[in-house]
């Protein structure tokens, strides 16, 4: 793993919420999925037995500023913004979206390794390996 | 960009923290590497897509190591120095490996475990396993983009203390930190996620590809107790194999074949085998070096027929295993299935029948030991999910004691109680001024030192001279969670103190473990019989000494006839007295008894009238 910067002070500042007209339109979605992604989702909350869907977001934390969340969801917080891709949920909080406008969470493969990988416009730059990011 | 993968909820590790846990299943014939992904438990494959990794190490000249396919390639060219199914020397000296003479390898007795002479050195069976789980460790690693927090490891339920020390050993060379060990069974029963499920006794059936091993297991609030094992070493798919082509060189009435055409005709039949899982026949067609061809179809009916007696070498140490655990088929809530050769319908028929219930297959039973362990190893790097916060326990198999006077056993740790657990017990000297004790460590079922297996024996010095009894030392057995066990002797005025890690003594076969298992279930009646057998040995001893000393103090009060027949009676007697019938011995005692009835008699009289010639009667006192 590579040496990462520390986080600047004002990258903890956070934005204003998105407009509410984003809320459960498909074919907007500021946030989608790949059809590769929006498979293995399905297929691992299946597999865990539970779930609504799944939960990207941001905060605050890492070298570069920010990092990644992904996590499934077991419920929709009152203020979350759902969206439908590939009929997948997707829930992110008011005060991620910003961060991830325009966002695709796709699945890659690299050598042995696999996972999700989020291909987000808003990046300006990562840190070495790309956990944490700057906008 | 890093790869990333689905957390629980408000678990998403913070950059660069995520917790890597692998479970790696090490097995005789292939070893696996599991992890668990976003939730689920996934065999990570290799390169080039394939999820075993051939058990075989490899080792040239130049030092060069090949571990996996690449050494399987060499064992034909350079079987010496190709070592495979070193699990079968993990912890064993010499004389605990069956068939060594078979084996190609050059073996040199090492103290505690064996070690085998190859072109790049002397290597122990703890560095060759290092070579393989060097290779899925780094295969995990490039697979999760990280260095691993830890492995779980699975061992067969049968290992003992030196076995699973020695595979400890082999992940600390190999730079694996060791999570803990796990009971191959009970990662099996972890992967079908019985451990969440309610209460009861489940059987798992291992058929491998060279050995087969059938547990029962009891679990009972979230712990798995390993209640029998059994199993048969030398029995796997390779005899399913081995029986396909035997059939072929029958059938095709094949001259003696040169030793490519065998490997060739090995492989067919593998295939042929495999085929029939999935189809009611399987062809086979081959031309051979010799230039004869075979063209022959194998039917399901024919691999049953010809293979009936294998299948029958699984299901009776399966019953076995169940009548020692004082189980019926009707108490068994589950059953899983574990190995490639389980694939094959005639054993799931037979387990179905012989269960009176469909087994558990729906997992790949190639896999199903390292998904469960990877379950395992994810839990205990902390990536728990709420309500997951609970910890599969283990239990020991054998109880663990010490040798107390008259070579009796005191227990200390009861078989069955769960680990890690740490238990005291106070003892004392024997003789006044005593200043120091042996303690020697046994596990075992059995009441006598001598019917258990010693672990260690270490020597508590300083003891103040005080007189028999009154010194206090207090011994304490510990059992870590991977079931390692350390022993501490304290004089308790003084303090001094003396501890032993066990490393066990190595050396003791699966079947001396399973007999000891089998022991612990059924020696009551046969030491009951032992006892007596030995007790008749004795008397029939003490028997012919006196008669023997009777005959040389007075041999003219018998006849020649009468000599020659007590003298046949003894040899009757000492012949059946070796053997274990004691009541062929009670008879032959009886018979010399009868024998020298006469002859007891004479002496008597002749010794009488000895005390009384010479004296008046009132000089003897009656």
């Amino acid at each position: 793993m590579s040496a990462c910067t520390t986080p600047t002070a004002d990258s903890a500042v956070m934005p204003e919420a998105p407009p509410a007209s984003w809320q459960g339109s498909e074919s907007a979605s500021p946030v989608t999925l790949s059809a590769r992604a929006a498979d293995h989702i399905a297929k691992y909350i299946a597999k865990r037995g539970k779930g609504i869907g799944i939960r990207l977001g941001v905060r605050t934390s890492g070298c570069s500023g920010m990092a990644y969340k992904l996590e499934f969801a077991d419920a929709a917080n009152p203020e979350d913004i759902e969206f439908l891709s590939h009929g997948v949920k997707v829930l992110v909080d008011p005060k991620s979206l910003p961060y991830l406008a325009g966002t695709e969470l796709d699945y890659a493969r690299e050598g042995l390794n696999e996972g999700f990988k989020f291909n987000n416009p808003n990046v300006k730059d990562a840190c070495g390996c790309g956990e944490s990011f700057n906008t | 960009m890093a790869l990333l993968q689905i957390a629980e909820p408000g678990e998403s590790a913070a950059p660069h923290e995520h917790r890597l846990a692998v479970g790696i299943d090490l097995g005789t014939t292939n070893t696996l590497v599991a992890t668990v992904r976003s939730g689920m438990s996934v065999v990570l494959n290799d390169l080039k897509g394939r999820p075993l990794l051939p058990s075989v190490v490899s080792y040239a000249a130049d030092g060069t190591v090949a571990v996996g396919y690449g050494a399987e390639a060499k064992q034909s060219v350079d079987p010496k120095n190709t070592i495979v199914s070193v699990k079968r020397f993990m912890g064993r000296g010499r004389r605990d490996i069956a068939h060594i003479e078979t084996l190609p390898y050059d073996f040199l007795d090492a103290e505690g475990m064996v070690k085998l002479k190859t072109a790049a050195g002397i290597k122990s069976p703890v560095e060759i396993s290092a070579e393989i789980l060097k290779t899925v460790r780094n295969r995990a690693e490039a697979s999760l983009g990280g260095e691993l927090t830890g492995a779980v490891i699975t061992v067969p339920a049968y290992f003992d203390d030196a076995q699973r020390q020695a595979t400890k050993d082999a992940a600390r060379l190999a730079g694996i930190n060791v999570l803990r060990l796990l009971n191959e069974p009970t990662a099996a029963a972890i992967a079908y996620g019985l451990d969440n499920s309610a209460e009861g006794i489940y059987a798992v059936f291992d058929l491998g590809g060279g050995t087969f091993d059938i547990s029962i297991l009891r679990l009972s609030k979230g712990v798995f107790e390993v209640m029998a094992t059994g199993g048969d070493s030398a029995l796997g798919g390779d005899d399913f194999d081995h029986r396909v082509f035997c059939w072929i060189i029958e059938q095709a009435q094949l001259a003696p074949l040169s030793l490519q055409d065998a490997r060739l005709l090995q492989m067919r039949a593998r295939e042929a085998k495999e085929q029939l899982s999935q189809h009611g026949q399987a062809p086979i067609t081959v031309k051979l070096g010799s230039g004869e061809y075979v063209d022959l179809v194998l039917t399901t009916e024919v691999f049953t027929e010809i293979t009936r007696t294998l299948v029958q070498k699984a299901i009776t140490p399966t019953k076995k295993a169940l009548r020692d655990a004082g189980l019926t088929v009707a108490d068994v809530r589950g059953v899983v299935m574990v190995g490639g050769s389980t694939r094959m319908p005639q054993i799931q028929h037979a387990v179905a029948d012989l269960f009176k219930q469909e087994p558990l297959n729906n997992l790949d039973p190639e896999k199903v030991v390292a998904l469960g362990a990877a379950t395992q190893a994810n839990l205990l790097a902390g990536n728990r999910a709420a309500g997951d916060d609970w910890l599969l326990l283990d239990v020991i198999p054998l109880s663990l004691g010490l040798e107390t006077m008259g070579g009796l056993v005191e227990k200390v740790i009861p078989r069955n109680s769960t680990i890690p657990i740490a238990r005291a017990q106070e003892f004392t000297t024997f003789k006044d001024g005593q200043t120091a004790m042996a303690i020697q460590v046994v596990q075992g079922e059995r009441e006598l030192v001598s019917d258990c297996r010693s672990l260690a024996r270490f020597e508590l010095r300083g003891i103040p001279p005080m007189v028999a009894g009154a010194a206090r030392i207090r011994v304490t057995f510990q059992v870590d969670a991977d079931g390692l066990l350390s022993v501490t002797a304290r004089e308790q005025t003084t303090g001094h103190e003396a501890r032993i890690e066990v490393k066990p003594s190595y050396g003791l076969s699966d079947d001396e473990i399973a007999a000891m298992l089998k022991d612990s279930f059924s020696h009551a009646g046969d030491d009951a019989f032992r006892r007596a057998l030995r007790e008749a040995q004795v008397e029939a001893q003490r028997l012919i000494e006196a008669t023997q000393s009777a005959l040389q103090d007075s041999a003219d009060l018998l006849s020649t006839l009468e000599r020659a027949h007590i003298d046949a009676s003894i040899t009757k007697l000492q012949t059946v007295m070796i053997g274990d019938d004691r009541r062929a011995i009670d008879q032959a005692m009886q018979a010399l008894s009868a024998a020298t009835n006469e002859f007891a008699a004479r002496r008597m009289n002749q010794s009488v009238q000895r005390a009384l010639s010479g004296r008046n009667v009132d000089q003897i006192s009656l």
